[in-house]
């Protein structure tokens, strides 16, 4: 065996060192998972990771109330045929129980409102590490984030008081009622991730690739009309077109994109030589230049 | 496809987010939304050029102030290889940054203002990545289109370089000059017309005729267990695999190796990747291993070929860069992490400091502040089984953790 001859062995060696330094370092970690390609690809990472043993933490997904159908029929399926422990907590609790505001206008998302939620699962269980999936390369305040990223009580990233990581040596050490994100795929691009999904052969919601939907056309992005999530004007006209996601976040600031990609390796292609960026497709980044470092103190992930 | 990791170095100013910009620009790396935010925010400021520093420049404060702060992490890739760059700021007080983001390069730039010529600055990042032992060094002269495109210039610049270069104590790091201008793109990726008197290639022609077998460093296999598989299954009932990566040098099926620190003998039985049995378990693999014989092996436990044992210590001398506003002092307390293992550790002594222009050594010294660099000696609790660093990267390099605050304070290279 070979492992470091290829880019992607070497990124995938890196992301299984990291989920086993979680479980020895950790007394109660979680995997966030949002029934996106990043998560489905740690849900990898981790099952080999400890095969021939199962995966020792479960998953919890933060779910808006807004999810597309496909992804949660998906999540589900996908626990139950990996014998995963699944945890699930409601952005609408939140919002039933007064914690949050639910937003109103065109704009209106959940994406906010999800931090309450999950700082509140992350209490409630007592977990001491959470990780996520995302990756350096999405955006640029999250090209500063560290592998593993200590929050405070309050769920905060202090990003200019930051432990520095050198080599490979990751400190978890923290304080009781502090918890640490961490982020096995932070060194991957969006490319290596779907190189390594057609790669293993992985199973990813149909709503990845090309299909008809009706959508509607708005500053220049593509929404989904099918459901009454996204707001839409009268005036906005309703077509249908070939179209598929490439992130798969809350529906209400998720955009799709024009596509004829109906497999992974068209995907690929297409990724290969796309222009615009991933997140370019989301609405939430765009509200200012700093969107996402503000989500981020408060506890985003 | 191969990975090359790289860290930039310059001071203030000195055009290094601007260079990276530049990279990124020419080799069609910077996707259409993010060119659009950069054009905006150009016009917004009333440049009449595009600031590719932009691109990087992540945090609020960094925008206001127009410098980096922190480490960021830049990728890209051309047809032979994927670039990760991180990008360190060069401020006095960031050096913490700088050691940081060489400890995971393999090659590094150096930026040089052109029209400052060699600073103590320059002395700061030279010394680091000697200090780090980074194989391949490209000395970028910047901003060259500010003095009109000069071979003098450049020459001088190269002379008193070399001057450093004499004290250094990584002999065998190759050192590349390049003269550039980021800000209109002369030998960034394409080279220029502007310098016919100048040979070489440009900074990236250079970094992708690098050979990934020359600038990592190889040393003997070291194998921290990280981690033991226990899946108490019905079909894997007796299992005990030993979680960890492979440092250095290969481990292969069959190998007579010794448990450190029990002294344990074994043969390594199978290795495995997943659920695939493999001959060998080459360098940075995440494997698991299976011995011959039941024996007690736990996480921070060492697995090493028979032949090739590491030194086995309570005590060691070691280069630490401190990166904490608290004072380090002798008889001091400390975690020292060791790869993945930890031990309790006490500052013994300051043997001595290296002076803040790197001109030579201070002794006599009672404390260490922020970003110096000292040779200091550590007793610890438990023996650690370690390397010179010069002979091995990972198995030579350690954090140190207050175990107050749980902060990582510093990082030491054992000499």
């Amino acid at each position: 065996m070979n492992k470091d001859t290829s880019h992607i062995n070497s990124l995938e060696n890196e992301a299984i060192y990291i989920m086993r330094e979680v479980a020895a370092q950790f007394e109660k970690p979680v995997l966030l998972f949002s029934g996106g390609k990043d998560s489905i690809t740690l849900v990898r990472l981790a099952v080999k990771a400890f095969y021939p043993a199962k995966v020792p933490f479960p998953l919890m997904h933060i779910d808006t109330g807004h999810n597309f159908p496909e992804t949660i029929e998906f999540r589900d399926r996908l626990c139950k045929e990996l014998g995963l422990e699944l945890i699930v907590r409601n952005v609408q609790d939140s919002i039933d129980e007064g914690k949050v505001k639910e937003e109103s206008g065109r704009y209106a998302s959940r994406n906010m409102l999800q931090t309450t939620t999950l700082l509140d699962a992350l209490e409630e269980f007592k977990f001491d590490a959470a990780i996520g999936g995302a990756r350096r390369d999405e955006e640029k305040a999250r090209a500063k984030e560290r592998i593993f990223s200590v929050r405070d009580d309050f769920g905060q990233w202090d990003e200019k008081n930051q432990r520095p990581e050198l080599f490979d040596m990751l400190n978890g050490d923290i304080d009781h009622g502090q918890n640490v994100r961490v982020f096995p795929i932070s060194n991957w691009t969006e490319l290596d991730v779907w190189s390594y999904i057609e790669k293993e052969n992985i199973e990813i919601p149909s709503i990845y690739f090309a299909h008809k939907r009706n959508v509607f056309l708005r500053d220049g992005m593509i929404w989904s009309a099918e459901d009454d999530v996204v707001y839409r004007d009268e005036n906005e006209e309703v077509v249908e077109k070939m179209v598929r996601f490439r992130t798969v976040g809350d529906m209400s600031c998720t955009a799709a994109v024009l596509s004829d990609a109906v497999s992974i390796s068209k995907v690929v292609e297409e990724i290969r030589d796309s222009t615009i960026s991933e997140r370019g497709a989301r609405i939430d980044d765009k509200r200012s230049e700093a969107a996402m470092e503000k989500r981020k103190q408060q506890g985003y992930f | 496809m191969e990975v090359l990791k790289i860290a930039t170095a310059g001071s203030v100013d000195d055009g290094k987010s601007t260079l990276i910009g530049r990279i990124l620009y020419d080799t069609k790396s910077l996707t259409t939304d993010k060119l659009e935010a950069i054009e905006k925010t150009s016009k917004q400021r009333g440049y009449d050029y595009l600031d590719f520093s932009l691109a990087t420049d992540g945090l609020v404060a960094e925008r206001e102030q127009g410098i980096t702060i922190d480490v960021a992490h830049i990728y890209f890739s051309t047809k032979k290889k994927s670039y990760i760059i991180a990008d360190t700021p060069g401020h006095v007080e960031y050096t913490r940054n700088m050691v940081t983001g060489a400890s995971t390069s393999q090659a590094s730039i150096i930026l040089i203002d052109a029209r400052k010529g060699v600073i103590e600055q320059t002395n700061r990042h030279f010394f680091i990545n000697n200090l780090l032992r980074i194989k391949d060094v490209v000395v970028a002269i910047n901003k060259m289109d500010l003095v009109d495109y000069s071979e003098e210039v450049y020459n001088k610049i190269k002379a008193d370089f070399s001057e450093l270069m004499s004290k250094r104590d990584y002999q065998d790091q190759k050192i590349t000059f390049i003269p550039v201008s980021a800000l209109k793109g002369d030998n960034v990726v394409n080279k220029s017309d502007a310098m016919p008197w100048y040979e070489g290639e440009a900074l990236l022609e250079h970094l992708e005729q690098l050979d990934k077998a020359d600038i990592f460093n190889v040393g003997t296999p070291r194998f921290p267990v990280q981690y033991v598989i226990r899946p108490k299954t019905e079909d894997f009932h007796d299992y005990r695999g030993y979680a960890g990566k492979v440092y250095g040098g290969d481990l292969s099926v069959g190998d007579d190796i010794i448990v450190l620190p029990s002294k344990t003998r074994s043969k390594i039985k199978d290795i495995y990747f997943y659920d695939e049995k493999y001959e060998t378990a080459s360098r940075r693999s995440s494997v698991t291993i299976t011995l011959e014989n039941d024996i007690n092996v736990s996480r921070g436990d060492m697995i090493v070929k028979e032949n090739d044992l590491p030194t086995i210590d309570k005590q060691f001398t070691a280069n630490v860069c401190w990166m904490d506003s608290d004072q380090l002092n002798p008889g001091g307390k400390y975690i020292v992490q060791h790869g993945i293992n930890k031990v309790l550790a006490k500052v013994d002594r300051i043997n001595h400091k290296i002076n803040p222009d790197y001109s030579g050594f201070e002794k006599d010294v009672t404390g260490l502040e922020i970003n110096d660099i000292a040779s200091v000696t550590f007793k610890l609790n438990k023996p650690i089984f370690y390397d010179q660093f010069r002979n091995h990267r990972t198995n030579g390099s350690f954090i140190l953790i207050d175990p107050q605050s749980n902060n990582t304070v510093g990082a030491g290279f054992i000499q």
